[in-house]
């Protein structure tokens, strides 16, 4: 506690950079999965080849990514960057298939009423399709968010700062009150973004809650 | 950078000795199949319980719960409070717990989750065909879990592969060592060169495991899902084989 | 024998699902229970072979308490059908077919002699043994559920819903085959259905339970049709039940009349009367024409009306009213037990039949009740 107090503003200003590093690629990963996701629904040929590549992508472990990355895109080896796209590599690889199956999951029912609506493409797939996935979506990011903030304290070890860093200086300099703020902070990060998505899923779906309260 | 990779991944050197590709290699594979098997020994009849009884669900929800903790920050507390052991142990063993303790959550969830989803009319008609509770499990319920088991099983090994690289930075071994000793020296062609071994590693597992449970799981099984109605006539389609659809997997 | 001797079943949540049933199920017999959602037919079914304990009561096999049977033997004795098969999924076909054997201890050859045996008992082609249940139709499934069932030939059969997952064709053709297996087999068997119909063309004796588990009336399907016990019965068994009852009752001898008639591919010659009657070279009915449209020209089957059904002589006053009343020319036509044309009836003349007959009256038989509920409820 004592820890945490003279040092509270090192804590925010690493929770502000963990939030964005996790956070952005969760935006990210989002809107690049849509289409993945429609184009595996739409074509059933492509489903097989795009839910087994990010499944494979998604064994890669996380710190030989955040090294390798900058081989592949460029970067230098301390550029946040590299972990900003690794981790949406990892958020697309989880939501792709989840978009798919989202999707999948809309009654045939409701899609051919849309379509004798005059629904077509695209504006079927916001108006209609999509708002009924969000459900399934949500589950989705959720599942990434929590494992995102996991995993973004380890690129403290490329020496990318955020949360992590009271994790390894803890350990280093074997200040327990560090590594324990390091632990709960992430923790509640997590937790935080969790409670954001749940909440925003509400409020994209009430009609989800009108059919609760009849049960 | 590509060129520095191919002169360390060539240099004689890298290959040999104690703290070469091949030792580290070996390590690496040890405290997988190590955490595994302490995971898998704790988790898979704890499962089989719950799923079977339907008893205290609860475990299943505290260690999935466990997942939000960064594996990192678990490393690092867990060695940090074993630091006083003796000679290897101070970093074998705080490792070896927190990688079973990571790779328990999927097994855990794989195996009730696959004894949960037990078609309940082939449980049904099991015990109605007077099959006893023992029979009921292990002739219908686990052949029908396995595609679910195995693959919390996959997905708690490549979780164990990729924490067992990051353990390195606590002093374990295996091929993590390229990774944090190369960043430590600023000699990128090491740590680039542990970070692709890695890679192929867990790519490799993944796909040998992915064989296995291919051997393993019954055909009746392997088909893709089949949805909504079938037809009557009298030569029903035959479902594509392919693999089980469901997913456990967190990277870290 | 199977005897329900006051069985009540109460869930731990205070529902009574099953209350004071006494029934027997008669040796060699199809007992159906039928009744809306919630009437505990299921339950009690399940009760027999303890997949559910009664509360109170006893159910009786063959005057042996079930209650102090070991329950996996009890089960093993006894086959079990349920709605959507139950089909093991990581088994072949043979192997699901062959469980119960496989669980008395027979070895492996004569389970997969007695399997194969089955298969094709229940109809199906030899070829689909290595078959897994998802490559299956929902018949065929169906089928197989009911030759794992009778693997081990046990003398009892309960079989929950096995029809009402598959389309209607297929249903009737199960059941069709489900009572000529029963006829060579003679189990007993207690079947469960909320299909009305379904009890009343496949129970040799029918029991009637409405919500809250109680029996409302048991008897033969004819019976229950002409003399349900109460509104709630009478209720149940449905708007048609006089003419469905017609099924139950033979005909008696009809007035016959003989029925001018032309061969498929002849030409129908001088047209006597609006409707003409084509025959094939057996003289086998198989439709009815217009001589005025076909004019001169030799009656091809583009020409033929099919709608009417045909009558056996030796068959029921459904039978024979339907013929009447489908065919297009109101000639019902009425064939021998080879299918050739006898002649023709009219629906006037199956009326004065009925009317001649009397109602069912109660069969001296009937297991379960005494005499004493059959005229109290009885509607006009």
């Amino acid at each position: 506690m004592d820890w945490l107090a003279s040092n509270w503003r090192t804590v925010l200003d690493l929770a502000v950079s963990h939030l964005y590093l996790a956070g952005v690629p969760l935006v990210v990963g989002l809107v690049l999965s849509v289409p993945l996701g429609w184009t595996a629904k739409r074509w059933s040929r492509t489903y097989f080849a795009i839910i087994t590549s990010a499944g494979l992508l998604y064994t890669i472990p996380s710190l030989a990514l955040f090294v390798v990355m900058p081989l592949i895109v460029g970067t230098k080896i301390l550029d946040p960057l590299n972990v900003v796209i690794a981790m949406s590599v990892y958020t697309v690889a989880l939501l792709a298939r989840t978009v798919a199956d989202g999707l999948t999951a809309v009654p045939d029912h409701v899609e051919q009423a849309a379509t004798a609506m005059g629904y077509k493409g695209l504006r079927r797939l916001f108006g209609v399709e999509l708002p009924l996935a969000v459900p399934v979506v949500a589950a989705g990011l959720r599942v990434a968010a929590v494992s995102n903030v996991s995993i973004v304290s380890v690129a403290s070890i490329v020496g990318i700062s955020q949360l992590g860093d009271l994790l390894v200086d803890g350990y280093n300099r074997v200040i327990w009150g560090e590594l324990v703020t390091g632990i709960l902070a992430t923790v509640l990060l997590a937790l935080v973004l969790d409670a954001l998505i749940v909440a925003g899923a509400k409020v994209l779906t009430p009609w989800t809650r009108a059919a609760g309260g009849r049960a | 950078m590509i060129a520095s990779l191919l002169s360390w991944f060539t240099d004689a050197e890298t290959w040999a000795g104690e703290s070469g590709i091949g030792n580290r290699l070996l390590e690496h594979l040890w405290y997988t199949l190590a955490t595994m098997v302490v995971a898998m020994v704790l988790a898979v009849p704890a499962g089989l319980w719950v799923g079977h009884t339907g008893h205290a669900r609860w475990l299943v929800t505290v260690a999935n719960s466990l997942r939000a903790v960064p594996t990192l920050g678990l490393l690092l507390a867990a060695s940090l409070w074993l630091r006083t052991l003796p000679g290897d142990l101070a970093y074998v063993v705080p490792s070896i717990a927190v990688l079973a303790l990571l790779a328990i959550p999927p097994v855990l969830a794989g195996t009730y989750g696959g004894i949960e989803a037990v078609d309940p009319a082939a449980r049904d008609a099991a015990y109605g065909v007077g099959m006893r509770g023992r029979q009921v499990l292990w002739q219908v319920e686990v052949p029908n879990a396995l595609p679910l088991i195995l693959s919390g099983v996959r997905s708690a090994v490549l979780q164990v592969v990729a924490t067992a690289t990051i353990a390195a930075i606590v002093g374990l071994g295996g091929l993590g060592r390229f990774i944090i000793d190369g960043l430590a020296l600023s000699d990128y062609a090491q740590a680039g060169g542990g970070a692709l071994l890695v890679a192929v590693l867990a790519l490799a597992l993944e796909g040998l495991l992915a064989l296995v449970q291919r051997r393993l799981v019954s055909p009746g099984l392997s088909g893709r899902p089949v949805g909504g109605s079938r037809k009557d006539d009298e030569d029903a389609p035959r479902e594509e084989p392919g693999e089980s659809t469901v997913d456990l997997r967190t990277p870290a | 024998m199977i005897r329900f001797d006051g069985v009540t079943k109460q869930f731990p949540d205070g529902t009574v699902a099953v209350d004071d049933l006494s029934l027997t199920a008669p040796t060699g017999k199809i007992t159906v229970l039928v009744g809306p959602s919630g009437c505990g037919k299921t339950t009690s079914l399940r009760m027999v072979n303890r997949m559910i304990e009664p509360t109170r009561g006893a159910i009786v096999i063959d005057g042996q308490d079930t209650a102090r049977m070991d329950q996996a033997q009890l089960r093993r004795g006894i086959g079990y059908v349920i709605q959507h098969a139950g089909l093991f999924p990581h088994r072949t076909v043979l192997d699901n077919i062959g469980t119960v054997p496989r669980l008395l201890g027979w070895d492996r050859a004569r389970t997969r002699e007695r399997s194969r045996e089955l298969l094709e008992r229940v109809g199906l082609d030899a070829r689909l043994a290595d078959r897994y249940p998802t490559q299956l139709s929902g018949g065929q499934q169906q089928r197989v559920g009911v030759a794992r069932a009778l693997a081990a030939d046990p003398p009892i059969m309960l079989m929950d819903e096995p029809f009402s997952a598959v389309d209607p064709i297929v249903r009737d053709q199960l059941q069709d085959e489900f009572l000529r297996l029963q006829d060579e087999l003679d189990k007993t068997i207690v079947f469960v259905t909320h299909d009305i119909d379904e009890a009343i063309k496949l129970g040799d004796q029918v029991a009637v339970l409405r919500v809250g588990g109680s029996l409302a009336q048991v008897a033969e399907p004819a019976y229950l049709l002409a003399h349900p016990a109460d509104d709630f019965v009478a209720d149940f068994v449905g708007r048609d039940r006089g003419y469905r009852s017609l099924q139950f009752q033979p005909s008696p001898r009809l007035p016959l009349r003989s029925e001018r008639t032309v061969v498929l591919g002849e030409r129908p010659g001088e047209a006597g009367s609006a409707w003409l009657l084509v025959v094939d070279e057996h003289r086998h009915p198989v439709g009815w024409v217009e001589p005025g449209r076909v004019g001169d020209r030799p009656v091809e089957d583009a020409d033929l009306h099919r709608g009417g059904t045909l009558a056996r002589a030796d068959g029921t006053l459904r039978g024979a009213l339907d013929a009447a009343l489908s065919s297009p020319s109101r000639r019902g036509v009425v064939v021998d037990d080879s299918g050739a044309l006898i002649g023709t009836v009219l629906a006037h003349e199956v009326l004065s039949a009925i009317e001649d007959t009397d109602r069912p009256e109660r069969d001296e038989r009937d297991p379960v009740r005494g005499g004493a509920v059959d005229v109290a409820g009885e509607q006009a």
